[in-house]
């Protein structure tokens, strides 16, 4: 059992999210930082999509009441087990009684806290996600409170495993999220398109789990910026009338109304997920085959990520 | 119409066949998003596979669409607030314009924007009205209106700029319920127009406001 002493401004349950309800108009909802979020199973010996802990900007304290093991991924929250730095992207033994605390993050925004067994929520429409504007999934819909308790699914004694230093990701790196044009880049001037790529574009307050919003350049619209509504993909950046680009994320609304400029490859999701309001965004554009490769590479990335402890 | 139609068709025979790699479809007004893994279906193969599925996409091969009957209280102000405004721009009586809505049967093109909200074609031409010239920051949920050519009902309270002629006792989105959206893409929708206590008393007695799906 997990009991949360305090939850920080949004812990959630997530898992890998729901496939299937957006014809409903659910989103799939599941990690911003997807790379992370699967690290941290793998730490802990889980499947990928098992249940884990998302949080927000300030990680939450809670204590144990059971042995087992833990993984802290994602953005850099200072992390302590009865106030002693403990290790993060590396599994962690926790005694009964064991008090874990997470910071405020001093890079990214996202942190994952997987436990061995995973989180036990119950399924709603095949996934534990939350979605927290739908009221589904995780506990009752919502972000953790004081005095939630939450059940882990019993597993055995996982081995000891770590991320190489080199494969952590520099959540504060500015290196270029890459997109791919369309689906209504013609809608869109010339100039329009070269600012969006010549950026950069500055991550607001106003973001969250929907979508990141940003400013800078206006995106300039050649005509209209109203569409009949189509269906939004992951990482669609919408531009509305007033220029200003919206990357749609895990909690996105499922279709709208507005022209799309082009998508960020899935591979690249997850850094925008962790970007912090004030930080900029660099876009560059990639084709629908390049795409492709930098998802099999971000794969292989992924798979290299989790070594066992050898001692 | 007939866009849509083959929109919903063509999502069904992707379904069907089962497509490889293909791992949800978002149908709407005129497009169909297909999700896919470019690991396990390359993006060329894919196209090819549903341009082959196209021409077979239509009414022909959609299963019979469900009917589904909606309770509506127009009667009442503070359900259906803006319905003697509309009446009024519309010039007609608010009985007119109740006869007029309620008397159609409507085809839901797609659920979209929020949880369970269906996008809805279907709408007399004598009721088509521009949308509000100030959306309102909040509408409750269930909230039944028009704008433009379309009639939509609120599945979540949201903002909005659509005219509010009543409300039903169904809840279109429920996340408690097994099923949490009551309508699909393709169902028809009618609406029987009920008084303040029936009104009253359906959502007093169904759980989460649904009697199945």
């Amino acid at each position: 059992m997990i009991r949360i002493l305090d939850p920080g401004p949004q812990t959630t349950v997530q898992d890998l999210g729901r496939t299937g309800q957006m014809r409903y108009g659910i989103p799939p909802s599941g990690p911003m930082d997807r790379f992370a979020f699967v690290v941290a199973n793998r730490l802990v010996g889980n499947a990928d999509g098992a249940a884990a802990l998302e949080c927000t900007l300030v990680g939450p304290r809670f204590d144990v009441d059971a042995p087992g093991a833990m993984a802290v991924t994602g953005a850099d929250m200072p992390l302590t087990v009865n106030g002693e730095e403990a290790l993060r992207w590396a599994t962690i033994a926790l005694k009964a009684g064991d008090v874990v605390k997470l910071g405020p993050a001093r890079t990214g925004v996202r942190s994952y806290i997987a436990v061995a067994g995973g989180v036990d929520v119950p399924l709603v429409l095949g996934s534990r996600a939350t979605y927290i504007r739908g009221r589904l999934g995780g506990v009752e819909g919502r972000a953790l409170r004081k005095g939630d308790a939450l059940r882990v699914v019993p597993s055995g004694v996982a081995r000891p495993r770590r991320v190489e230093r080199r494969a952590i990701p520099d959540y504060a790196g500015e290196s270029a999220i890459r997109v791919v044009l369309g689906p209504q880049a013609d809608r869109f001037t010339d100039a329009g398109i070269r600012a969006l790529l010549g950026g950069p574009y500055e991550v607001l307050p106003q973001s969250d789990r929907m979508g990141a919003r940003l400013r800078g350049s206006r995106v300039e619209h050649a005509r209209g910026h109203d569409i009949i509504s189509d269906g939004i993909a992951l990482g669609s950046i919408q531009v509305p009338g007033d220029g200003q680009p919206i990357v749609l994320l895990v909690d996105r609304q499922s279709t709208g109304g507005y022209t799309k400029v082009a998508t960020v490859c899935s591979c690249d999701v997850g850094r925008v997920g962790q970007a912090r309001p004030g930080q900029s965004l660099r876009f560059q554009a990639v084709g629908v085959t390049e795409a492709h490769r930098l998802l099999r590479e971000s794969d292989a990335v992924l798979e290299a990520a989790v070594r066992e402890e050898t001692a | 119409m007939e866009v849509n139609t083959r929109v919903r068709a063509l999502e069904f025979l992707i379904q069907q066949k089962g497509l490889t790699g293909v791992l949800e479809t978002v149908p709407t007004y005129s497009s169909l998003l297909v999700y896919y893994d470019p690991r396990v279906v390359a993006y060329d193969a894919l196209c090819a596979s549903i341009a082959e599925l196209a021409p077979q996409a239509t009414t022909a091969v959609l299963p019979p669409a469900r009917t589904i009957e909606l309770p509506c209280c127009y009667d009442d102000p503070e359900l259906g607030f803006d319905l003697e405004a509309a009446a009024k721009r519309l010039a007609l009586s608010t009985d007119e314009l109740v006869g007029l809505h309620a008397g159609a049967e409507y085809l839901v093109y797609f659920i979209g924007f929020t949880p369970g909200l269906p996008y809805m074609m279907g709408m007399p031409e004598r009721i088509n009205i521009p949308r509000l010239d100030t959306p309102r920051t909040k509408t409750p949920p269930g909230s039944v209106g028009i704008g433009g050519i379309q009639c939509c009902i609120y599945s979540v309270e949201s903002p909005g700029g659509f005219w509010i002629l009543g409300r039903t006792p169904l809840a279109l989105y429920a996340p408690d319920a097994a099923e949490p959206t009551l309508l699909r893409p393709g169902d028809r929708v009618r609406f029987r127009r009920i008084d303040r206590a029936e009104f009253d008393s359906i959502s007093a007695a169904v759980p989460h406001g649904r009697t199945g799906r």
